[in-house]
């Protein structure tokens, strides 16, 4: 970094530095701060003052020491050797802080983004006196066994191509094209960087009609999310909200994911850590820390860089996603994000709006999800970038400001229930409070690739939902036994839905995920038994019988006893089911 | 670094004066340099020297907290010194057996401690890569905690709980039966009060000594009637001992810290006088990071055999669980054990809540080759079961117990059985993992098998008809 002083410290209140005598200063410059060299941000520029965020402890720092400037705004580094990584809140690598500060993390360290001394095999896909355009495809590396890395044309740089390396092994920094452009020859290598903070362009949106199979039930079958959608999963503490966050995170169907966890526990990321690269991925039979790049800004460490984790995340998701990728971003928590904003905006002393947010904080969120999204990239290919993002809200009350804004700029919202988890019912996303702006738009998508029935059958048990939720009232006025035989059996069949269908057990090795051909068959299953049920009851047949039948026990057990490419089974079991009912209609109809 | 000459040199330097007392903040103008939370030494009128912390700096005015209280202190008359660095303590295995207060000085009448090495009592985040997952179950040899909630070596467990209610008599119980089952490891106990009453303070001394486990226990002691600001380091000293003992001697560390509600109270105060932007009921938008510093230093590292693990007490305002504290303390801990005031009153003790009560490490730390094969499935039903007890017990509250259907009567049965069997123990009983789930098994025969779905055949056919 160049030591060019910039301006020296006034004024030290937790995370946040005022530093006189600036001139020359740009806004979001990246900064070092002291002699220990933290890490720093210009927010704010005022006649001679500065306020700077300071992404590091700031104990220590004293007034008159000196602030350097580095001449560029707080940028990721984007190259092969992204994925498998943990990074904290400003992309520095936790696993190599660790090689040099031990089991805490000390200050200042400065260590690289991307391992600039690994070779890596290029592979061009261009040739020489091509013409070039930014953010085309020049060659391809194999990143993980699973991910192909295609190396893009950095933004600006248009022209024809002077000379492509051969086929062979570079560094990151090696230039591996040169480009003659209106400005000169341009030296181009396989590393480029972006600041966090800005957007990277498209060639143009495209539709959400494609959904993110997700393999959780409750999900996929009642509250879809399309790729490139948002999705908010509000909830208390304990109703699951990380639990669903890592579910997702181990089963949906994007190929790379980033896992930001942003002010949250330090055991959760170990606990990812761990984990993934144990689990294999269902769909390509390689280890799931394969496509997965983790962001850690733990409660613990400072505030500061936690607000610039979420945008670090989500410029590592687009560059994937440029290069034709579709990205699941897991954002835990947006709560914890918020609060930063906050807490900086009060050391800067703003003037507060809602709780003491800023009143910029609606802008905020609705920037980050803005920046979901299925593209037309521009290097031609399809790619995009899904953002699922937990809310916490104090007391679980979701007419807080940060559940509330949220709501205006997603359009899949998963409630977590305080009453299910209490219940042990996980997934605990209430079917009742949440909804999916999806269903309409992914629907021809079901019916190409699962069948006609999706959308029939699901509204079908939405209804039935509803309907119990009414006779519940009733019957905590009066009680069961008030109700006919008919209505009862409403009732019956929910708590079936919900113990064999919604509730989904994610450590059974069957239960964990389900294909949606799967989900289809269940749904169908149990919606069968509620149409020959109900029809058996006109004709006669009392509750107890229906409860009583055989068949109803393998019903329950379908989802833990049916593996996810056993359709069969569902053939068998639906025959069976069949079976019993026609025996027992026998009976009444006699 | 900066010059160790240089820094004695700023260290003698001595300002007579302060523009401004309020509270337990101080004022002092024109210094040199002050840095961010830098320790200062305060000496008042009559000679004695008071510690203090520097919460903002600039180049015309430095803003410090005196840890002792300003009480005595006057604007001319008081002189403060810089010390140039953070607060730090000496730490050592010899600290065990001994009694401190809030600043990590003995009060026990003996000899200052001189330390095998000085810590900086605000420790440093601990790098996500370098912690090793908790997955040691500890028999705590309570019930409601071993077979519902359970507890898990190096994770961060609080006691939600309400005025009155048996909190301290079963951290106590805890500290006294836990142990990891089929290993001899060393272990310390390590006590933080902050604010609470001498009775309680003594309470837990009488309960180590009868234990015979007083030499393993150092205890930091900022009383009620200690400056409320000193509650403030008092969590800080006793984990950076923690921290030592657990990460450098390689001991099994319990830390008891009570009551939270008593710090987070002092840290309002602070930001009140302060004239900071308050967030909920007053109290500061940071009150979550600042917990988190608190609450994250618990957990076991890769590098080192030891763990931390943490049982914060705090009673909710108004048994509100959703009152900040405990609402910010459920976010960042593993979990929590919840007490409920009318099971108190129905004299079962431990009056642990069963629906609210959670502890998030439990999944990896049990069944088979821990506890047991059954374990997760029993546990799994038994929460489901009761989460049914209340539902039911609801519905006879409207419409009266006669009008229940027969099942429902039975699960109302199973319900008083399993608060009054399984829940319910003496403060004294220190129950196997294997008696506590042969008696969950015992009142889950109260319902029929038909009700059981989280239960395996193999399971029932073994533990429910065996």
């Amino acid at each position: 970094m160049p030591d060019r002083v910039i301006g020296r410290i006034k004024r030290v209140n937790g995370p946040v530095v005022e530093a006189m005598g600036v001139s020359d200063a740009m806004m979001f410059e990246l900064v070092r701060v002291g002699e220990e060299n933290l890490v720093g941000e210009i927010v704010k520029l005022e006649g001679e003052n500065a306020i700077i965020q300071v992404y590091e402890d700031t104990t220590g720092i004293a007034p008159e020491d000196p602030i350097y400037g580095s001449g560029e705004p707080l940028s990721v580094e984007l190259a092969p050797g992204l994925i498998g990584n943990i990074y904290d809140g400003i992309q520095r690598p936790l696993e190599e802080i660790r090689a040099i500060s031990g089991i805490y993390i000390k200050r200042g360290i400065r260590v690289d983004s991307v391992d600039k001394s690994k070779k890596w095999h290029f592979v061009p896909s261009v040739s020489e006196g091509q013409d070039i355009h930014e953010g085309m495809i020049i060659g391809t590396v194999r990143e993980t066994e699973r991910v192909e890395h295609r190396i893009l044309v950095p933004y600006r740089i248009n022209g024809k191509l002077k000379s492509i390396m051969p086929e062979g092994d570079y560094t990151v920094e090696e230039t591996i094209a040169v480009v003659q452009t209106e400005n000169g020859d341009r030296n181009i290598s396989m590393l480029q960087k972006w600041p966090i903070r800005k957007p990277r362009p498209v060639s143009e949106r495209l539709p959400l009609d494609i959904p993110l199979i997700t393999g959780q039930r409750v999900i996929d079958t009642l509250f879809p999310v399309a790729k490139g959608g948002t999705v908010a999963i509000p909830g208390g503490f304990g109703t699951g909200k990380t639990m669903t966050q890592q579910a997702l995170a181990k089963w949906c169907d994007a190929d790379i994911i980033v896992y930001i966890g942003c002010g949250e526990r330090g055991n959760e990321m170990t606990d990812v850590l761990t984990e993934f690269p144990e689990l294999i991925d269902p769909r390509t039979g390689k280890t799931l820390m394969e496509r997965t790049i983790l962001i850690a800004n733990t409660s613990n460490m400072p505030v500061s860089a936690r607000e610039a984790s979420i945008y670090t995340g989500v410029t590592l998701a687009e560059y994937y996603r440029d290069q034709g990728y579709h990205v699941a971003i897991m954002a835990d928590s947006t709560s914890r994000w918020a609060e930063a904003l906050r807490e900086l905006s009060g050391r800067m002393e703003e003037m507060p709006a809602e709780e003491g947010f800023p009143a910029y904080l609606p802008t905020r969120i609705a920037e980050f999800y803005e920046r979901a999204g299925y593209m037309k990239t521009i290097s031609g290919k399809d790619g995009s970038v899904t953002i699922i993002g937990a809310v916490s809200p104090p007391g679980g009350d979701f007419s807080e400001p940060v559940t509330q804004h949220t709501k205006r700029f997603v359009r899949c919202f998963w409630a977590l229930d305080r009453g299910l988890a209490n219940a042990r019912h996980y997934p605990a996303i209430s079917w009742l409070d949440s909804y999916s702006e999806y269903l309409d738009d992914i629907a021809a998508w079901w019916e190409r690739n699962v069948g006609p029935d999706w959308k029939k059958d699901r509204s079908e048990i939405m209804d039935l939902l509803q309907r119990e939720v009414r006779l519940q009232q009733v019957v905590k006025l009066v009680g069961p036994d008030a109700l006919p035989d008919s209505q009862r059996f409403i009732l019956e069949v929910c708590t079936l839905f919900k113990n064999a269908f919604l509730q989904q057990n994610a450590f059974d090795k069957i239960d964990m995920y389900s294909t949606v051909e799967k989900q289809a068959r269940m749904l169908h299953v149990i919606l069968t038994y509620w149409r020959r049920g109900s029809e058996a009851i006109k004709h006669g047949a009392t509750l107890i019988k229906l409860k009583k039948m055989k068949v109803y026990q393998d019903i329950v057990k379908m989802k833990f006893s049916i593996p996810n490419d056993d359709i069969e089974a569902f053939n068998k079991l639906e025959a069976r089911l069949e079976r019993s009912f026609d025996q027992l209609e026998s009976i009444y109809e006699r | 670094m900066k010059d160790r000459e240089k820094l004695e040199l700023l260290r003698a330097k001595e300002y007579i004066g302060l523009e401004k007392i309020e509270g337990p903040l101080i004022f002092v103008k024109n210094t040199h340099p002050v840095g961010y939370r830098e320790i200062i030494e305060c000496v008042d009128p009559s000679g004695d020297i008071r510690l203090g912390m520097v919460l903002e700096t600039s180049t015309d005015m430095v803003v410090a907290q005196v840890f002792e209280g300003t009480s005595g202190l006057t604007l001319p008359g008081t002189k403060v010194r810089f010390q140039g660095e953070p607060l730090t303590i000496p730490v050592s295995k010899r600290m065990l057996g001994r009694v401190f207060n809030g600043l990590g000085n003995p009060i026990d009448g003996g000899p200052p401690e001189k330390g095998e090495m000085e810590l900086n009592v605000n420790g440093m985040p601990i790098n996500p890569t370098s912690r090793k997952y908790p997955r040691d179950f500890i028999q705590t040899g309570i019930s409601a905690i071993d077979g519902m909630n359970t507890l898990i070596r190096g994770q961060k467990l609080p006691i939600f709980s309400g005025n009155g209610l048996p909190h301290n008599e079963l951290a106590a119980q805890i500290a006294r039966q836990a142990k990891i089952r089929g290993t001899e490891t060393e272990f310390a106990v390590i006590f933080a009060a902050m604010g609470v009453k001498h009775d309680v303070a003594r309470y837990f001394v009488k309960s180590f000594e009868e234990t015979g486990v007083l030499e393993n226990v150092a205890l930091f002691l900022s009383l009620a009637d200690d400056p409320s600001i000193e509650r403030l380091v008092t969590p800080r000293t006793a984990l950076t001992l923690a921290e030592y003992l657990a990460f450098f001697e390689n001991m099994h560390v319990l830390v008891i810290m009570t009551d939270m509600t008593n710090y987070c109270e002092s840290l309002r105060e602070i930001s009140t006088i302060r004239g900071e932007i308050p967030s909920r009921k007053g109290y500061p938008g940071y009150l979550y990071s600042d917990l988190a510093e608190i609450y994250e230093r618990s957990g076991m590292v890769k590098d080192s055999e030891g763990s931390i693990t943490l049982l914060p007490i705090l009673t909710m305002p108004n048994d509100d669980i959703s009152h900040p504290i405990p609402d910010l303390t459920g976010y960042i801990t593993e979990g929590q054990i919840v007490f409920e005031r009318e099971m108190y009153a129905r004299d079962i003790y431990p009056p642990i809540a069963g629906l609210p009560s959670l502890s998030r490490l439990m999944k990896d730390g049990i069944g088979e080759g821990m506890t047991r094969e059954d374990h997760p499935h029993l546990a799994s039903q038994l929460f489901a079961a009761y989460s049914y007890v209340k539902d039911v017990r609801n519905l006879a509250s409207v419409i009266g117990e006669e009008e229940l259907t027969p099942l429902d009567h039975t699960y109302l049965e199973f319900g008083e059985a399993f608060e009054r069997k399984f829940i319910s123990q003496r403060i004294d009983e220190d129950r196997s993992i294997e008696q506590t789930l042969d008696l969950g098994w015992e009142v889950l025969r109260i319902l029929p098998v038909e009700e059981l779905h989280r239960i395996t055949e193999e399971e029932v056919e073994k533990y429910y008809n065996g």
